[in-house]
């Protein structure tokens, strides 16, 4: 059986006690696979761990145990291979939007001419709608909006294979998020990337995502559950409301973010070579777990794979 | 309305400048020529004239004579004031120059790792508080040539404020910026010149900016110790020589070159600024 292109084996991440008090486990045994070209989202409550799970996956933070796995390599430090969207932009405000961009792709590639990094950089700059002088200012010189767009450029310039976005949209106005999501979909259709996505809102991840996957409120957080998206591309923000899942999705999403993700918190027993997978769902086709009927799912026990 | 708020501060300035300049004046008894002295007066050679403060434009005739002929050498004790102002500057300028030099890097490291810091800072706390004159019989002893001891204490002077500010600068960079650096794999070199030094150079250029200042204070009192050149001796032959005039006219060249010193600096901070 061919591997999946990213494994998250056992992941945990243990802060130590302040001062005698127990150590605080932000979460704990997080498996879950992505597939090459898949778009996921991660969706849970604040302080789960979320942002925790994509610093160990760009490699800036280590977990306490676990392994993540990318292309049969085990992720051992940033790499230029994944590219992140940080929560905040993270521009580097003494460069113009344009220079930002240039720094990562010549970052990427050290042997192309300043022609090149800059022709490249430029096509990116384009594809999100930054060009005709804006790409000349500095950061704080532009829009929310536009910096977003700016970091997401700069990740996308650098082509890798996988993208890790952290609530990138989280504060634009409606108007501006959709026209973003929409570049989003479009750059990640025309490519073979991988996309691994945080984000709060649930219609904004049924939009974009093949997969969402729910995380229970921590400490000792876990991810609970994978929902599968199966509505056809390309969706339509105006049309896919329509669409005789959507709904059915959508309320699983709410019902899990308002009830079960607190009714499932908590320390799970673990037994020692067991991984727990995410249970599996897909509201659209079997209605989805609602939480009167089912107050506690209890995960599926699958053997490790050798 | 900033433009008239300029101008009107400027007004301002001016009409403070004349009033000040007139009281001092008009405060100031008028040197009568020789010709109108008493027999007493002459044979006292009009000192107790020459004594007092001189009026403002007693300075101003001195100013133009001294400045239309700034680089005259006529031996050891009768140099222009520009000859005297490039003395100075010339020390100021080496010994700022290697404490950058030194300073910098080092502040560099520091700020960068939490061991140096822990290391170096007990010397830092107590080398910093020393006045750097403290240093000069040391240096006198050790280097043996006034120049050079003039030179070092320049040195040590300008070194702590970039040594400080530089570690505090390098140290304060937003994790967030060099996690960039670290998603583009950049080595350390990279991440240091491309990354942390544009983040930190504000605070640098403080930094530089407090010790360049610093350092025009100093020269003036090394150069006192030390003698023979610069604008502090030039300072304090003319006080020995009873030439008050001289002496103010000094007193405001070295303000002025110090405000050109602080403007330049405050011009290269403007330039490496950014806006969050
Ligand atoms: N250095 C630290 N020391 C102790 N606890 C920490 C530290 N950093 C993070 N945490 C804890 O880890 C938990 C997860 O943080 P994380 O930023 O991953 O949450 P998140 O899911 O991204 O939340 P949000 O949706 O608000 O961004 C939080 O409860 C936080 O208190
Ligand atoms: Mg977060």
């Amino acid at each position: 059986m061919e591997k999946p292109f990213l494994e998250i084996d056992g992941l945990s991440k243990v802060y130590p006690s302040p001062e005698g008090g127990d150590p605080l486990v932000v979460f704990e045994n997080v498996n879950f696979d992505i597939n090459k070209g898949e778009f996921v989202c991660i969706i849970g409550h604040s302080g789960c761990g979320k942002s925790t799970i994509m610093n160990v996956l760009a490699g800036l933070d280590t977990a306490t145990h676990g392994a993540v796995t990318m292309d049969n390599t085990e992720v051992a430090g940033p790499s230029l291979d994944r590219g992140v969207v940080f929560q905040n932009y993270s521009l580097l405000p003494w460069l113009s939007a344009l220079k930002n961009v240039t720094f990562g792709v010549a970052a990427r590639y050290p042997d192309w001419s300043r022609k090149q990094v800059l022709d490249h950089s430029y096509k990116y700059l384009e594809m999100v709608g930054l060009s005709g002088g804006a790409e000349h200012r500095k950061p704080s010189q532009l829009s929310g909006g536009m910096r977003q767009r700016v970091s997401i450029a700069r990740a996308f310039a650098i082509q890798p294979k996988l993208l890790l976005l952290d609530e990138p949209f989280g504060a634009l106005d409606a108007l501006t998020r959709g026209t973003i999501q929409d570049e989003l979909i479009r750059i990640w259709s025309g490519s073979d990337q991988t996309v691994f996505m945080i984000t709060h809102d649930v219609d904004e991840a049924i939009l974009l995502a093949d997969r969402i996957l729910l995380m229970t409120n921590g400490p000792y957080a876990r991810v609970a559950e994978s929902v599968v998206i199966d509505i056809p591309r390309p969706r339509e923000r105006a049309t896919i409301i329509h669409n005789d899942g959507y709904y059915k999705i959508r309320n699983h999403l709410v019902d899990f973010l308002a009830r079960r993700s607190k009714d499932m918190a908590g320390k799970e027993d673990i037994v020692p070579g067991q991984r727990i997978e995410p249970l599996e769902v897909n509201p659209a086709k079997d209605g989805g777990v609602i939480s009167e009927e089912t107050p506690k799912k209890t995960p599926q026990l699958v053997p490790v794979a050798s | 309305m900033t433009k008239s708020l300029n101008f009107r501060a400027a007004l301002l300035s001016l009409a403070l400048l004349i009033a000040g300049l007139g009281i001092w004046e008009a405060s100031t008894p008028v040197i009568k020529a020789a010709s109108e002295m008493t027999e007493y007066e002459k044979l006292m050679g009009g000192a107790d004239q020459e004594a007092r403060v001189p009026p403002p434009s007693a300075i101003i005739t001195k100013a133009y004579k001294e400045l239309s002929d700034p680089f005259y050498d006529k031996g050891p004790n009768d140099k222009g004031i520009g000859i005297q102002i490039a003395y100075s500057l010339f020390r100021v300028l080496s010994g700022y120059t290697l404490a950058a030099l030194i300073a910098i890097p080092i502040g560099f490291l520091i700020g960068m790792s939490p061991l140096a810091y822990k290391a170096l800072d007990p010397f830092i706390q107590i080398l910093k508080p020393i006045s750097p004159l403290a240093w000069m019989p040391l240096a006198l002893f050790i280097i043996k040539d006034s120049q050079a001891s003039a030179i070092f204490v320049i040195f040590i002077c300008s070194i702590w404020p970039m040594l400080i500010n530089t570690a505090f600068g390098v140290a304060g960079v937003r994790k967030d910026w060099v996690n960039v650096a670290k998603t583009h794999e950049l080595g350390v070199f990279r991440t240091a010149f491309t990354v942390i030094l544009p983040a930190a150079a504000p605070t640098i250029l403080t930094g530089m900016r407090i010790s360049i200042s610093i350092a025009w204070l100093v020269i003036v009192a090394a150069e006192m110790l030390v003698g023979g050149t610069g604008i502090g001796y030039y300072v304090w032959n003319e006080w020995n020589n009873l030439d008050l005039t001289s002496v103010i006219f000094s007193i405001l060249i070295i303000g002025v070159v110090g405000m050109l010193l602080d403007t330049i600096f405050a011009q290269i901070q403007r330039f490496v600024q950014y806006q969050e």
